[in-house]
């Protein structure tokens, strides 16, 4: 059969035909949305070797300080740069963290109720109001800024009226003795690996304390659940991003919904499907550290939503949609903590640190912008 | 000819409240032909192939699909007996990758385990075999459809409605916002779809382009329809004034036979 042959042809000679610019490795491998995200990433480790090295910013005491810090990043993160993807914003994430902690502290603590239903009732909650977000910005074809908005307004209302209403304060203690022998709570307050730890402290690997109650036990003595999800959420959106039908969807949603339409994409269903996601990564990022805390505070997340896209956007996600990537976003938020806590290794002026996220915002644009136009020749 | 259409519109009537888009339209497709819709802006060419894909509900007359009477509720139904529409500019996704526009909304899946992935090496090799027959060498097939030309973009876009079982392709003005070489490359590809024995609605107002590639032609003044003339029965200088609607129009009406 001829096209049996002609197959075999192209096999055999892939791309030898004259009119085939041919494209340097080089500039395939740099054509890509974690771009910028790496070079970040690897600028700032240098500059704090530099700067901190000397401070035990990079001893394991130091990595946990700012891998935790990283880590929450990166839940909010995996979530917002699904949405973004798909062509939407989500502005009531640090809301909705904000709420999910008051929800927990509320049922278990004032109402009584077991921790593990508190936990469910919370996500169930959230779940429930991120569909809604999305069912609102898909009926009313308002933009997603507005409509979450809104939502970021709202919930925040809502978080410190029920605060307040059922115990006069904005702070619910007791969260920590209420978890107290629980079966679901570990899965967000718990810590993994201790045995290795301990192990490695007394191998000398990593130091030990010296004295005090907790003499002889290692300065890092587990790896917190908190790392553990974010590990989990960034390799899961990764792999659904990239290697499934949902991923071609997501990028389709994004990057033009009608067309996706008009070959059968389920664009609404996606959409609403990763405004909940955004609402279940605000929810695990809350109840890790409500667990870690042992309380919620209605003022608890704020500026949340800002920094979770600001990394998405350093990770190299097109505010405009349909662009973008969870590795890069991971990155971005990576970016954040190792900054965020090495200039307080680096005995810099914190207040410095909002100013170095709105530098990076800038430059981050710039650059995707500049990719953008690489990828689509600026046609 | 011998041949049953593939489909056949006949007395097509749209209303939009008070407005009659179209008054009254026939058009048949046959395996293998190319039928050029022409028009001037308004004419109601949108609304006509609107009405054959489903979109649109005739306000009257009769679709027939192989000769049975058949009421499209929605495109889904028109795509299911092979009726695709390729718009012009609603057909791909520049930032993403020709794979994954060509499988989008149909990507091949495999399983491993419980999961199921998008099945890459499949739909890269489909694509690539897919574009070459098209005459489209690509780079490789993760290349964004950002980096085609807008012809090459069309044939993207068509090569996946044939390759999803299209039988009438309908092809909104593809060439309208094309340069010269684009064009050429945009109705290369119409012929060699046209040879696989798939029926195409080519829109567009130019008549050039129409007379290079037409088996046939009907022309829509004001939603109305002049008629439709076989290819060698009609000059390029003819349709042109049928599109305006001209002076000549009476005197041309006797040499298309058709009903006006
Ligand atoms: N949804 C609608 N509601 C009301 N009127 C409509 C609608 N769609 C089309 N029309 C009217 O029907 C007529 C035909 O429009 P149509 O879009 O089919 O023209 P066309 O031949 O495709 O023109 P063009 O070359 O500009 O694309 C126009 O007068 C238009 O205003
Ligand atoms: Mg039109």
């Amino acid at each position: 059969m001829s096209q049996g042959i002609e197959a075999n042809n192209m096999a055999a000679q892939p791309g030898e035909d004259e009119r085939v610019k041919r494209v340097s490795k080089l500039r395939k491998a740099m054509v890509r949305p974690e771009l910028g995200a790496i070079c970040g990433a690897i600028a700032v480790f240098i500059y704090f070797a530099f700067a901190a090295g000397d401070t035990g910013m990079f001893s394991a005491e130091g990595v946990m300080n700012w891998g935790v810090v990283s880590a929450q990043f990166a839940i909010i993160a995996v979530g917002a740069c699904l949405l973004m993807i798909a062509g939407e914003f989500d502005l009531s994430v640090g809301s909705m963290i904000g709420f999910s902690g008051i929800v927990i502290a509320l049922l278990s603590v004032h109402y009584g109720w077991p921790m593990w239903a508190s936990i469910l009732m919370a996500f169930a909650v959230a779940l429930a109001i991120g569909a809604l977000n999305g069912y609102i910005v898909i009926t009313t074809r308002l933009p997603s800024f507005i409509v979450t908005l809104a939502s970021l307004y709202i919930l925040r209302g809502l978080t410190i009226y029920f605060s307040i209403a059922t115990t006069r304060q904005t702070i619910i203690g007791g969260v920590r003795e209420a978890a107290e022998g629980d079966w679901l709570a570990p899965l967000f307050g718990g810590k993994i690996l201790k045995g290795l730890f301990t192990w490695l402290g007394e191998a000398g690997v990593i130091q030990t304390y010296a004295g005090g109650v907790r003499a002889g036990q290692p300065v890092v003595d587990g790896i917190p659940m908190l790392m553990v999800w974010a590990l989990a959420f960034i390799i899961f959106g990764h792999i659904l991003l990239t290697k499934t039908q949902f991923g071609n969807w997501i990028f389709a949603s994004g990057g033009d919904a009608q067309a996706a339409r008009n070959v059968g994409v389920p664009v609404n269903r996606v959409k609403i499907l990763m405004f909940m996601l955004t609402a279940f990564c605000a929810t695990v990022f809350a109840t890790c550290q409500v667990m870690e805390f042992g309380s919620a505070a209605a003022d608890r997340g704020l500026l949340k939503e800002f920094e979770a896209i600001i990394a998405v956007v350093i990770g190299g996600a097109l505010l405009t949609g349909g662009y973008g990537s969870v590795i890069g976003a991971a990155l971005g938020a990576l970016i954040f903590g190792v900054v965020q806590q090495g200039l307080f290794f680096a005995g810099v002026e914190s207040s410095l640190f909002r100013v170095f996220l709105g530098i990076i915002l800038l430059l981050a644009v710039v650059l995707n912008t500049y990719i953008r136009r690489l990828i689509t020749g600026e046609r | 000819m011998a041949d049953t259409p593939l489909i056949e519109l006949i007395d097509i009537e749209k209303h939009f409240g008070s407005v009659i888009a179209l008054a009254g339209v026939s058009l048949s497709v046959l395996p293998g032909e190319c039928h050029c819709l022409l028009g001037d802006n308004g004419a109601g060419k949108s609304t006509f192939i609107k009405t054959m894909s489903g979109v649109h509900k005739p306000t009257r007359g009769t679709i027939r699909v192989d000769g049975k009477e058949v009421v499209f509720e929605s495109p889904r139904d028109a795509m299911e007996m092979g009726i695709a529409t390729v718009y012009q500019d609603l057909a791909m996704i520049p930032l993403m990758s020709v794979t994954r526009n060509f499988w989008m909304g149909r990507e091949p899946k495999k399983r491993i385990g419980p999961f199921s992935f998008f099945d890459f090496k499949t739909a890269n090799a489909v694509t690539m075999e897919e574009m070459r027959r098209m005459g489209i060498h690509l780079r490789e097939p993760d290349q964004a459809v950002g980096t085609l030309s807008g012809g090459e973009r069309q044939t993207v876009a068509i090569a996946r409605a044939v390759y999803f079982g299209a039988r009438v392709l309908i092809l909104d003005e593809p060439t309208s916002a094309l340069g010269v070489r684009q064009t050429s490359n945009v109705l290369a590809t119409i012929d060699r779809v046209r040879k696989t024995g798939v029926g195409i609605v080519f829109i567009t107002h130019n008549v050039r382009h129409a007379m290079a590639v037409g088996d046939r032609f009907t022309v829509l003044n004001r939603g109305k329809t002049l008629g439709t003339a076989k290819r060698g029965e009609i000059s390029t200088e003819e349709l042109q004034d049928m599109m305006a609607g001209g002076a000549e129009l009476a005197e041309l009406q006797s040499s298309l036979g058709g009903t006006v």
